[in-house]
């Protein structure tokens, strides 16, 4: 690439390269455009044909119409406490079980989460399903912030059972002959050296957690909704135009976007470490 | 499963008891952990398999029926055809992100500009809310107002009817589950790739190979066990698609594009046979541990094939 030694041949190859990027990358921003499109275009203009993608009108009503309903920030609310429970709930319990698996070496209890991994999300509802009728729970977030855990907490455990094994141990011994305790060892030592892997955990737990849709279908009521679920409601019952349902689908899916760009490092790291996915 | 390597476990086990603070006292770090894990994965296991033992509706007392569960599946014309969508469906959705996949992480593993932020751009499809995937993707295979056909039409192809005609409701769906998932191939045969040496590839360029024979001959027999995990997590995956099925066709039209998850919804959240329905639950998970283990058997069978014709 210096400058002043054009070597065709160079220049060919790299141009089949950016040629071959933008084939690759195309199908994502293509259809993500697009969605911004539906959701910006009145009635008219999704209509249309052929197909118009940046209209004359920019409908940043669908918008309003959205964010305006009450009903939507009820699901908003919902999403973050679900979510956002579910999360917390999950580090709590999962850092240390990561950190109590890897300094034991039981890899044997890998075993739980890659079950965990295979079983259909749907098998988890049945019974959880009857247990939370029979404690008369079914009304409340409570039912949907314990069937998260079954994503979260098999995410979390698995990044941090990856990265407390890479962790140097010399520090811990050290610390433990110095007579401290165990706890004071997780705590003080080993838990700021992996704040990187609280974060790949975290990022992960977050998006899975927030996408989920098959544990609200079956366990929200009509004021127990999340947004996936009242996305899916609105499509099936409400007979709204497109630009408003688009405008809904992007507003739900937004944040992810948003980390996922910006996270990226982090969520590649946890993806190629544990490839795990929920539900 | 890639296990990081141990730290020495046998050690562990075999230190003497006289060196007091060896012992694993590592249990109250796992325990509460182990408490959630058996309530919301254990126990819905073991609660799963009594019901399917039992006649067990919502509404009505249920009683102990053995195996008539089970015995009902292979009559049950709706099972045996949900089975059938759900092993094509997976086997397209297996393939197809397993070669875009890795043609994509050949281009990733070149140097290029904005190549993290791109790379960024590229996993979105993955990480974005399926749900909301699922809506858009229905505008754009509307027949009358859809883009797709639109796009077809600019190339001379015929208008299709896409997710609305039992014939291509598949083919469609699994185009979707593709743009979906083939990012996350493309990220672990990255890993694959990055783990390969420069050496081979000097020596075969020295010899005037070609970039197609290097790819053959060199990076595809070194990547082969990344493609054998992303083909295995991809099979997972795609036999328990729910989420963009459901969102999209509901199953339809008819029960055209039925998997055994989308019927298993039906069969306990709509018709509440949850003793059938449990059934169901653990047919699939055995199907799913099935599937895996045919995965790894053809992986030792194809090792001992490449070990002895000598490749």
């Amino acid at each position: 690439m210096t400058p002043g030694l054009i070597n065709p041949r160079q220049i060919l190859s790299q141009i089949g390269l950016w040629l071959s990027v933008l084939v690759i990358v195309s199908p994502a921003i293509l259809f993500f455009l697009w969605m911004a499109s539906l959701s910006l275009k009145f009635e008219v203009d999704n209509a249309a044909y052929p197909p118009v993608l940046i209209p004359e009108n920019i409908a940043w009503k669908n918008y309003a119409d959205v964010l305006a309903s009450n009903r939507f920030l009820t699901y908003f609310t919902n999403s973050l406490v679900v979510t956002g429970a579910a999360t917390l709930l999950a580090m709590i319990v999962g850092v240390p079980a990561g950190y109590g698996i890897a300094r034991m070496a039981a890899h044997k209890s890998a075993i739980v989460i890659l079950i965990a991994r295979i079983t259909p999300g749907l098998s988890y509802l049945i019974p959880l399903f009857l247990l939370f009728q029979w404690l008369g729970l079914l009304g409340t977030l409570v039912p949907q912030i314990i069937i998260h855990l079954v994503v979260t907490v098999p995410i979390v455990i698995w990044i941090m059972i990856g990265y407390f094994e890479t962790t140097p141990l010399e520090l811990e011994e050290a610390a433990l002959i110095d007579g401290a305790t165990r706890w004071q060892v997780f705590r003080h030592v080993a838990l700021p050296i992996a704040k990187p892997g609280l974060a790949v955990a975290f990022i992960l737990a977050v998006i899975f957690s927030w996408n989920n849709f098959v544990f609200g279908i079956v366990l929200a009521g009509r004021e127990t909704r999340t947004l996936p679920v009242a996305v899916y409601n609105m499509i099936s019952f409400d007979q709204l135009s497109w630009g408003p349902l688009a405008a809904a689908a992007l507003i739900v899916t937004a944040p992810v976007l948003l980390l996922t760009v910006m996270a990226q490092r982090q969520i590649v790291a946890g993806l190629t470490a544990g490839a795990v996915k929920g539900g | 499963m890639s296990v990081v390597t141990q730290t020495s476990p046998a050690a562990a086990q075999d230190a003497a008891p006289e060196r007091e603070w060896r012992p694993p006292s590592y249990w109250p770090f796992v325990i509460p952990a182990l408490v959630v894990v058996l309530a919301v994965i254990i126990f819905p296991w073991l609660f799963t398999i009594w019901m399917s033992l039992n006649e067990w509706k919502v509404g009505s007392p249920t009683t102990f029926v053995g195996l008539a569960n089970y015995l009902r599946l292979p009559n049950d014309p709706r099972f045996v055809e949900a089975v059938g969508h759900t092993l094509s469906y997976t086997v397209l959705s297996v393939v197809l992100p397993l070669i875009l996949g890795t043609l994509s992480a050949v281009v990733f593993h070149q140097k290029f500009a904005a190549r993290g932020f791109l790379r960024g751009v590229f996993i979105m499809p993955m990480m974005a809310t399926p749900v909301a995937i699922a809506l858009v993707w229905t505008m754009m295979f509307h027949p009358q107002l859809g883009v797709l056909n639109y796009l077809l039409s600019l190339v001379g192809i015929p208008p299709q009817l896409w997710v609305f005609n039992p014939n291509t409701v598949i083919p469609s769906l699994v185009l979707v589950e593709t743009w979906q998932w083939t990012p996350l191939v493309m990220l672990i045969v990255l890993g694959g790739l990055a783990a390969i040496p420069t050496e081979p590839y000097e020596s075969a360029q020295i010899d005037g190979a070609t970039f197609w024979q290097m790819f053959r001959f060199i990076t595809l027999p070194l990547i082969m066990p990344f493609l054998f995990i992303a083909g295995m997590i991809r099979m997972i995956d795609a036999v328990k698609s729910f989420d963009i099925i459901f969102a999209i066709t509901q199953g339809g039209p008819g029960s055209a594009s039925e998997t055994i998850n989308v019927y298993l919804y039906s069969v306990a959240f709509v018709y509440y046979d949850l003793g059938y329905g449990s059934a169901i639950a653990v047919v699939f998970f055995l199907l799913i541990v099935a599937l895996a283990a045919l995965m790894l058997y053809a992986r030792k069978r194809m090792l001992w094939t490449e070990i002895a014709s000598g490749a």
